[in-house]
């Protein structure tokens, strides 16, 4: 039951009456595949919420049924109450963050970010107040007459948010916003966005394959696979109790068995083991070393137990591998037909 | 060794210079004894230099209403069979490289076999059903015929061009509030606008140039430069064919350096790392 229990309230609520976004049934089919399969998801006002998920789950596909470029085969995407499921990208309240920026590269920055406020016929004066101030608020105010070329990757991207948050959008929606910056430059430009998307309070989603990204930021995690919704869920209660077996497997790493003493197990249930709670114990089942991976303040130590491979983050003193060592399970989540059933099983010792 | 090798390269060196001497000697030369014949009053062999210096030949040629209609014609014909081909042949372009249709590539082939079969065979076969439709003779035909020479440039020169532009530019012009027409003429338009013009410039001097189809169609009520060139070989002095020569030469020199300085060397090229 972990999925309705993490269902947010706006998805109960009646149509027409529900602030922020709401997706409805939402489909789509390409090419004969089912790419979206009746997904419905609701967003509170301003809140930031990702789409997490492999590649090929359709997670890009459902931001740009939200963003209006494709229309869905069923289903209603809705803001603040409005269905705008028929409506063009053009005339929808959404601002978009592309993968790779889509900055003109023929325009300077601040006639980029200029560029929405003139179509919608803004007049000159505000329109150079409003540039003024979101550039103002994304660091790029000594940028405004540079082009794209000219600029880092990094500030590329927050051009390309300045372009999105000048509209002042109902939704912003970032799509794989992250991807094409060095790691370093990610985690501090991700931490800019959620600065920026926290202090103005905009309804957010974000879509991305890391899931690193994805705990760190969001309000509320969706993880997606083969076009469905497979969980909703805050990032801790993602981790902690994790609804189905794929969730378990794609959050974090883990080990997946049988039966806890790694013999036969009963048909229907797997057990899923963080690595964490993995223990090296002199009592434990005898195993034999295979592989240690330093990690700087921890080590993953891969250890062969009856034929199985299990994983486990060991803090202080790592075994030597090769080393014949106890191992012993503390902990473990139960699964019956890929549901989660216990989210917290004691191992007595 | 290592002398060997030095002196192999000098001997690369001479033989490579002894080249581009013959190039240039091939390519100059004519140009050279076109631009001294223009100016001058009679030049004989064994003669190194001429006889005497004089723009007689340049007045003969602005004099006579012959020649002078002719150029007359050109320079409408040419523009007027751009913008003609710009106006058909551009959204062709834009429908080939953004939408998929039932017979896509079958059309794109079909442009270039225009150009496969000796053109002559086309004009012939054009100028019978030019005839029915009354169209010999007229200014009408001949912008029909040279438009039809320039429909390959136009097509799939910008049709490359548009499929440049990635479409997630567009999509970004869509999402921030741009209509489909405004997209296309403030974003897809000016990031294609290079091989536009490079389409342009091809068409341009195709038309300028285009005798064959003009004299058929043309003549001798419509003659323009290169079917005048044709009775001016043989009936003015050759120092007016070359006088005429350097003109016809002109519209393709100017357009090749605005190609190279504003397209090639131009912020234009950005976007396209073209240069």
């Amino acid at each position: 039951m972990a999925r309705t229990s993490t269902t947010p309230p706006a998805t109960a609520a009646e149509p027409g009456t529900t602030p922020g976004l709401r997706l409805a049934g939402l489909t789509k089919v390409l090419g004969g595949r089912t790419i979206v399969d009746d997904l419905t998801l609701g967003i509170a006002p301003g809140e930031m919420v990702s789409l997490l998920g492999p590649s090929g789950c359709g997670k890009t596909t459902t931001l740009r049924l939200i963003a209006g470029f494709l229309h869905p085969d069923a289903g209603r995407v809705e803001v603040d109450g409005a269905d705008i499921t028929d409506l063009g990208p053009e005339r929808r309240p959404s601002a978009m963050v592309f993968q790779n920026y889509a900055l003109w590269p023929h325009m300077t920055i601040s006639k980029n970010v200029a560029f929405p406020l003139k179509v919608a016929k803004v007049p000159r004066a505000e329109i150079a107040r409003r540039v003024a101030e979101v550039l103002e608020l994304v660091g790029l105010s000594h940028h405004a007459g540079s082009r794209p070329a000219h600029i880092s990757g990094g500030e590329q991207q927050r051009a390309a948010l300045a372009r999105a948050l000048v509209q002042r959008p109902k939704l912003l929606l970032l799509d794989e916003p992250l991807s094409n910056l060095d790691a370093k430059l990610r985690v501090r430009v991700r931490e800019e966005i959620r600065d920026i998307q926290q202090r103005l309070g905009i309804t957010t989603v974000l879509v991305t394959h890391d899931q690193e990204e994805a705990l760190s930021v969001s309000d509320r995690v969706a993880v997606m696979n083969e076009g469905r919704i497979e969980q909703v869920s805050t990032p801790a209660e993602l981790y902690r109790a994790p609804a189905t077996s794929f969730v378990a497997g794609f959050i974090g790493s883990s080990n997946t068995l049988a039966a806890l003493d790694l013999g036969e197990g009963e048909p229907g249930v797997t057990w899923v083991v963080r690595p964490e709670d993995v223990r090296i114990d002199p009592s434990g089942m005898p195993g034999v070393v295979r592989r240690v991976l330093p990690h700087g303040h921890y080590a993953e130590v891969s250890i062969t137990v009856r034929d199985t491979d299990l994983r486990a983050f060991v803090t202080g003193a790592a075994p030597e591998p090769g080393e014949e060592v106890g191992v012993r399970i503390v902990r473990a989540l139960r699964y019956r037909d890929g549901r989660l059933e216990d989210a917290h099983v004691e191992v007595p010792a | 060794m290592a002398a060997g090798t030095t002196r192999r390269s000098t001997g690369g060196t001479i033989l490579l210079t002894v080249l581009v001497l013959l190039v240039a000697v091939f390519i100059l030369g004519p140009l050279l004894w076109l631009a001294v014949h223009a100016f001058a009053t009679r030049w004989r062999y064994p003669n190194l230099l001429p006889d005497g210096l004089t723009l007689d030949w340049w007045r003969v040629v602005f004099a006579e209403p012959e020649l002078f209609g002719a150029m007359q014609n050109t320079l409408f014909f040419a523009p007027v069979t751009v913008l003609l081909s710009a106006v058909i042949c551009l959204p062709a372009a834009y429908a080939f490289s953004r939408f998929s249709f039932p017979g896509r590539r079958l059309f794109l082939i079909g442009l270039f076999a225009t150009n496969a079969f000796p053109k002559m065979g086309l004009f012939v076969a054009m100028a019978t059903v030019f005839y029915g439709l009354r169209l010999m003779e007229t200014a009408l035909g001949i912008v029909i015929v040279h438009v039809i020479g320039t429909v390959v440039f136009m097509t799939w020169i910008p049709a490359a061009a548009f499929s440049s532009v990635p479409r997630s530019l567009e999509e970004a012009a869509r999402d921030a509030g741009a209509g489909r027409l405004r997209v296309f003429l403030t974003v897809t338009l000016p990031l294609a606008l290079p091989g536009i013009l490079v389409a342009a410039v091809m068409s341009f001097l195709a038309s300028f140039d285009e005798a064959q189809g003009t004299y058929l169609v043309g003549a001798p009520s419509y003659m323009t430069m290169p079917t005048e060139m044709y009775s001016l070989v043989l009936n003015y002095p050759k120092q007016v064919a070359a006088v005429f020569a350097i003109l016809l030469s002109i519209p393709s020199v100017v357009l090749l350096l605005l190609t190279r300085r504003y397209i090639m060397g131009g912020h234009l090229a950005e976007g396209f790392q073209i240069r």
